[in-house]
């Protein structure tokens, strides 16, 4: 990483957690929310890079959701790390044993397999009474390493929780990116025999790519359930995966603090959206995505990234 | 005479009905340069495929410095120490030149198991140094930070030459080294790749279409047809043999316009 | 044996409704290598259009067979002006472009779309009972059939039927399997592939929209309707391999059969019945029964 970068990522992570002391709290749990989706975008991202899209990433994310639900309510379970912890490494597991299958697609047939696997999700969840049907279950409230805050305590507690969390994944994922491994992403998406002429395994990096965007985005799964206090089958709805997409495609794939931006855009977009014209959130949605993929194909990082640095965007 | 690098028995590959390759026999001393002739469709390729497990021979055996390789997937053979280059350049278009051949140079170095893939920096000092020198060695350093998608055709090949001598293997396959490249400059490439894969002591085998390339460059020529060798020499034998002036080379005109034909 | 046969008349009547809503979906990928998520847009209009159509139409004592035919055609006029805004609106500037991009920009479609039912037809459910009640029933042994369904099934044989004759007989059908077969070699013979890229993707709007107006009656017209049918149709195009008509034949009758299994033996699990077959078939074929990988040339 480049020094200037370095400078950035810590800034703003302190500005983070000065905002965490000062803002109202109808802010601190909105971006709590979009932090916590943040991580799913990085996930996303992670892909992105090999030219994976995927459109099933509600299935990790709610598995994480549904995970913390569960092992609070049976296991009782309730540290928040644990659970947070818990819940990644379920979606994680489930990502490992469907990546046998997802790892043999590319393009579209990835993207659309995916979804229809996180529908099979949706569809055991909505027809199992056990676990909630579409009501969904209740997550009982977290304890932090034995504290049991309240009210806007928790909220806070979340929300560096939250922060501790996203920053860890951040800097763990930008080694990745830097790693042979992981910067192999893009020689995988341009010239996948030449990646196997050169002794790699394509498919176990894909395999190992599916995993961490699985145990990102249960993570972050696991953390909005833990915010919002409740899970339900819509998490693994497929809309839900298409704004995890849509995030990413605004963000781009240039950096990993893009992923947390873009989300904290979106999540502020989207309150004002619901209040002022719920009528036409999906159309302003879908107006949106079309200018972007038409006119900001490397999306609005790079934009950012041109104006301010003077940097050539480069592709991802 | 030390043992050979390469020895292949009784190799052949079926489609269906279709005999790409039959009963090919052939071995390979430590250091030769052996050039490939044959006309399109003569198991050329095919042969090289099989060597470097891209496909699977229906029978035959294919010995690698005496350790049976036969139906490994190319991945493991690539890591037992043979390479290879392309017909048509396989690079890495969004890349750069030096991008594409650290990401080379990483993996030759790099431990082959999983740990070691997520361990190794990309630019770690070592890759960066063997990047560089293969660049200088093939003499396309002044290309460095371009991106290869916008690379002239020449320096694409050099580039993807370069890239598979990167973790130094000890067989190099040339598939048609000079496809693609015009008449004049087809003599200065190869002496380039020549003299680069010289200085690594690399075992080559390159197929070829001009013979004059052919003459000028091979210690030894495999002259394929319908699948087969049916002539194996030194240059001078092979091409003046009279089934490969009648099959392959024809007696006066020397096929370079074929060679140039297919890219 | 009554359960067996009731088994295979429900399959049939949900293959039919399948196919008719996949083979659009085929259809459109086949020849445009576009995933078209808006095609589950052009059921929703399809959908509400035909509700609109049986609002008007019926009630007012005119013979029913016109009622129908109003609702199937104004239907497919709805989606055959909004399959050729689309195309010469949006997707004819992304062509060329990734398939995934392609497939993002019909999403961006999609989304947009859901808002303008919102804004044209309101939030509210509508009710197109009346051609299924007109239609009548029909007993065969103790099963009571309704006609629409086996209309569904004969309309559904009929459209098959002629996709095959179209596109083995017909000059356009030609032109399309050879743009299907080689894009570039089609269009350098002398095929005007933008046209054939307009019209197949017009055509396909219009039968999406027919899968809406013949299901309409069936269901309650409502928001999110092409929502669930994108999903479906993707998993039986998938089954039977994308861009293949008898490949979507195979797959909405697999489908539809052991859908229809499932909801008389094992109720519970019906809603992701399809897409564990889906899952089965992709892990045996992964390119679907009809379609083969093309190996890669070095």
């Amino acid at each position: 990483m480049v020094w200037s970068d370095r400078i950035a990522a810590g800034s703003a992570f302190l500005a983070a957690v000065i905002a965490g002391f000062v803002l109202p709290d109808w802010m601190i749990s909105l971006a709590t929310i979009a932090f916590a989706n943040g991580l799913v975008v990085l996930g996303l991202i992670v892909m992105w890079r090999a030219g994976l899209v995927s459109f099933g990433q509600a299935l990790y994310y709610c598995m994480g959701g549904y995970a913390v639900a569960l092992i609070g309510r049976w296991g009782g379970v309730t540290d928040a790390l644990l659970l947070v912890l818990l819940g990644g490494l379920s979606a994680a597991g489930v990502a490992f044993v469907v990546g046998f299958l997802l790892a043999r697609y590319r393009e579209i047939f990835f993207a659309m397999l995916s979804l229809a696997l996180s529908m099979i999700l949706y569809g055991l969840l909505v027809k199992t009474e056990s676990l909630g049907s579409t009501d969904g279950l209740n997550v009982t409230a977290p304890t932090f390493l034995g504290y049991a805050p309240h009210q806007e305590e928790l909220l806070v507690a979340l929300y560096f929780l939250v922060l501790v969390v996203c920053a860890t994944a951040a800097l763990l994922i930008s080694a990745y990116f830097r790693s042979l491994a992981g910067a192999l992403a893009i020689p995988v998406r341009d010239n996948e025999l030449r990646v196997e002429f050169m002794g790699m395994s394509v498919s176990r990096l894909i395999h190992t790519k599916l995993v961490i965007s699985g145990l990102l985005a249960g993570t972050g799964g696991a953390l909005v359930a833990l915010a919002i206090g409740h899970v339900d089958p819509n998490m693994s709805y497929w809309t839900t995966s298409g704004e995890f997409v849509f995030i990413t495609i605004l963000a781009g794939a240039g950096s990993v603090g893009a992923a947390f931006i873009g989300s904290l855009a979106f999540e502020s977009v989207r309150s004002f959206a619901f209040t002022m014209l719920p009528q036409l959130w999906q159309m302003l949605l879908g107006s949106v995505l079309l200018l972007t993929i038409l006119f900001l194909p490397q999306g609005l990082g790079s934009l950012i990234q041109r104006l301010h640095w003077g940097r050539k965007a480069k592709a991802p | 005479m030390n043992s050979p690098i390469l020895s292949v028995r009784n190799l052949g590959k079926r489609f269906g009905l279709l005999f790409a390759a039959r009963d090919i026999t052939v071995s390979i001393p430590v250091q030769q340069t052996v050039g490939v002739i044959g006309a399109n469709g003569a198991g050329k390729t095919t042969f090289i495929n099989m060597i470097t497990g891209h496909l699977r021979p229906t029978n035959g055996t294919i010995h690698f410095e005496g350790r049976d390789i036969t139906g490994l997937p190319c991945r493991q053979i690539k890591g037992m120490g043979i390479s290879r280059s392309f017909q048509v350049a396989q690079i890495f278009p969004s890349l750069t030149v030096f991008e594409n051949m650290c990401t080379a140079a990483a993996i030759g170095r790099a431990p082959h198991t999983f740990i070691g893939h997520v361990c190794t920096p990309l630019r770690s000092r070592e890759s960066v140094v063997e990047a560089e020198t293969l660049l200088e060695l093939f003499q396309i350093a002044p290309y460095r930070d371009r991106l290869a998608a916008t690379l002239p055709q020449g320096i694409r090949k050099l580039l993807d030459i370069g890239m598979a001598l990167a973790g130094s293997p000890r067989l190099l396959l040339l598939d048609e080294p000079t496809s693609g490249i015009s008449i004049e400059e087809k003599f200065s490439l190869m002496q380039v790749i020549m003299s680069a894969l010289n200085s690594r002591k690399c075992t080559v085998l390159f197929v070829e279409h001009d013979m004059d390339i052919i003459e000028g460059f091979a210690e030894r020529v495999l002259a394929f047809y319908d699948g087969t060798v049916i002539a194996d020499g030194t240059p001078a034998a092979t091409l003046a043999d009279p089934r490969v002036q009648t099959l392959i080379s024809g007696p006066k005109v020397r096929c370079a316009v074929g060679a140039a034909a297919h890219v | 044996m009554l359960s067996a046969f009731a088994v295979l008349i429900d399959g049939l009547v949900y293959a039919a409704y399948l196919f008719i809503v996949a083979i659009g979906l085929t259809l459109i990928f086949g020849v445009m290598k576009i995933l078209n998520v808006a095609h589950g847009s052009f059921y929703t209009f399809g959908a509400y259009g035909a509700a609109s159509a049986v609002g008007i139409y019926f009630n007012r004592g005119l013979p029913e067979a016109g009622g129908y035919l109003l609702m199937v055609l104004f239907a497919m006029g709805l989606g055959l002006v909004l399959g050729l805004i689309l195309e010469r609106g949006i997707m004819r500037w992304v062509y060329g472009r990734d398939e995934v991009v392609m497939v993002l920009v019909t999403y961006a479609a999609f989304l947009i779309l859901e808002d303008v039912v919102i804004l044209v037809w309101g939030p509210g459910s509508y009710a197109a009972y009346q051609p299924l009640l007109a239609a009548g029933n029909i007993e065969i042994g103790e099963l009571v059939l309704s006609n629409y369904d086996l209309g569904l099934i004969a309309i559904a044989t009929v459209l098959a039927a002629a996709c095959y004759w179209g596109l083995k007989f017909t000059r356009y059908g030609r032109l399309l399997t050879a743009v299907i077969f080689d894009r570039e070699t089609a269009a350098a013979f002398g095929i005007n592939v933008k046209v054939v890229f307009a019209v197949t993707f017009a055509i396909g709007a219009m039968l999406g929209a027919l899968g809406g107006a013949i299901m309409a009656p069936k269901i309650a017209v409502t928001l999110g309707i092409g929502v669930e049918v994108i999903v479906l149709a993707f998993a039986v195009v998938a089954i039977g391999g994308m861009g293949s008509i008898e490949g979507a034949l195979a797959g909405a009758l697999i489908v539809g059969i052991c859908r229809a299994a499932t909801v008389h033996l094992i109720p519970q699990v019906e809603l992701f019945v399809i897409y564990a077959v889906m899952a089965l078939v992709l892990t045996i074929r992964p390119y679907g029964l009809f379609v083969r990988a093309k190996p890669r040339k070095i």
